[in-house]
């Protein structure tokens, strides 16, 4: 597992901080012709977007030019991160403590570590199996039987979102796809560009044209006209990238529906959580963006898929494509 | 965090008995400036009063013309969902400074992040609330004051 920065990755790089530049000078310019005070809002929690969109490029590039490792380690960071939000936010006793530090401290480090090492078989199985028996097993041993089963699924759930699920990102570093050795940090790069241009898309269009709301119940700000708008957006973005990736057009069209319908059932099941608990962000870690996992939900839900649709596709059978 | 500024005369109150030794001493002492003192329930009953003395003593005098002092009036880490019952302390170093401003402030999640009996720490996120400064009357009693400060902290709870 290594890679290196090719022209193909050169060119989408900078396409992307080409369009940051863009979208920060249509930032600047709004903010100045802006009149009316709600409008004032909005355009603020834009530019704070946009800013916190030219940090996350930052630290994603900088991982990127340390290798597999470094974008191991960011992830890892990023896994920790949206763990700490989701522990916080939901409720949890002291006979939680022991269990909680084998999450954030054993389990989080070893699932990265598997992937990191190409140990397939054990990363895809520890936290759905091992991670799930070991759960209820170490909150048995602390003798604490008050909502037993609620507090073990709590924990198990977000060990599966904020660990597990991230996890599939950077590990998609590991498929050595015939073909497209030393290529698949552009596959990550793909994932992440697809899905993210899909919120961002979502939440332009919706702004825009957003009318009949899909839940209100669960996120006022998801509207048909919005999602419909994203997603095609996304879709068509993500086939007219198809060259950085190891997929025909047709494939990459593909994909980048089920990236974009996945990262929208993410986003919308966050929601959900959110709800619950009665919040409207998992934290404030980014200006803007409320915390990492309200930036990362999309992810969450759709890299595990797409890793397997890939592996399954182009790896094990890729005989089906020559 | 606080300010720079603040920081620098800003003294936490913490327990003798916990953060007298070894590396807790010199992270409480040399990195937080704090003000060690006994905790009553660590002392023998007839002492009581004579050490509360010298504890208040050494409190006025950490204190000083210029200093703030963080004082944590439950004495002890709590359950988490209650906040305890108050010490009497603050209610002796109000009526020895009734010119200083008693401010209520509360921290969420610190239970969670290390609950007690606990040696490792869990990164949960916590948050500190500052409320108003108590505003108490001049012939506040006792458990008047004690009453008043601790709702006042249970409102930031609330909040």
């Amino acid at each position: 597992m290594s890679f290196k920065l090719d022209h193909q990755m050169f060119l989408v790089l900078n396409v992307v901080i080409g369009g940051l530049v863009v979208a920060s000078f249509i930032g600047f310019i709004l903010s100045r012709r802006v009149q009316s005070e709600d409008k004032r809002v909005t355009i603020d929690n834009l530019n704070a977007r946009i800013r916190a969109w030219w940090i996350m490029i930052g630290i994603f590039a900088i991982s990127f030019m340390i290798g597999p490792a470094g974008s191991m380690l960011l992830f890892a960071f990023v896994s920790l991160l949206a763990l700490r939000e989701y522990v916080s936010l939901i409720s949890t006793t002291r006979a939680d403590h022991r269990t909680l530090f084998w999450s954030f401290f054993v389990f989080t480090p070893l699932q990265y570590w598997f992937w990191y090492e190409g140990w397939y078989g054990l990363a895809i199985i520890l936290i759905p199996v091992y991670a799930f028996l070991f759960v209820p097993i170490r909150l048995a041993l602390a003798g604490e039987t008050t909502g037993f089963l609620d507090r073990a699924a709590r924990i198990q759930w977000g060990l599966m979102v904020c660990v597990y699920c991230i996890s599939y990102a950077p590990a998609l570093l590991t498929l050595n796809i015939y073909g497209y050795q030393r290529q698949d940090a552009k596959l990550l790069l793909f994932l992440v560009i697809v899905v993210q241009l899909s919120d961002v898309f979502q939440y332009i269009w919706g702004k825009m044209l957003g009318k009949r709301k899909i839940a209100p119940a669960i996120s006022p700000n998801k509207t048909w006209e919005g999602f419909i708008g994203g997603v095609a957006t996304a879709v068509a973005l993500g086939t007219a990238l198809w060259w950085m990736t190891p997929f025909p057009p047709l494939v990459a069209l593909g994909m980048s529906l089920a990236l974009a319908l996945m990262g929208f059932a993410g986003g919308l099941t966050m929601s959900a959580i959110k709800r619950d608990r009665g919040v409207k962000d998992f934290g404030s870690t980014i200006e803007g963006h409320g915390g990492i996992l309200d930036r990362m939900d999309s992810i969450c839900f759709s890299a595990p898929l797409f890793f397997h649709l890939t592996r399954w596709f182009f790896v094990t059978h890729l005989s089906w494509f020559r | 965090m606080l300010p720079r500024r603040l920081r620098e005369k800003t003294r936490p109150v913490a327990a003798k008995d916990y953060w007298n030794s070894g590396i807790r001493k010199r992270i409480a002492v040399n990195a937080f400036h704090a003000v060690l003192v006994e905790r009553g329930s660590k002392i023998a009953e007839g002492d009581r009063m004579a050490a509360a003395r010298h504890t208040l003593d050494m409190l006025l005098e950490a204190m000083g013309e210029k200093n703030s002092l963080i004082v944590f009036p439950e004495g002890t880490r709590g359950n988490g969902v209650e906040v305890g019952p108050f010490k009497s302390g603050i209610y002796y170093l109000w009526s020895k400074r009734p010119d200083v401003q008693f401010v209520p402030v509360y921290l969420s999640n610190l239970n969670r992040i290390l609950p007690k009996g606990e040696f490792l720490p869990v990164p949960v996120i916590s948050r500190v609330t500052f409320g108003a400064p108590l505003r108490p009357d001049a012939n506040e009693t006792k458990d008047s004051f004690l009453a008043k400060a601790h709702e006042a902290v249970c409102a930031l709870r609330d909040a």
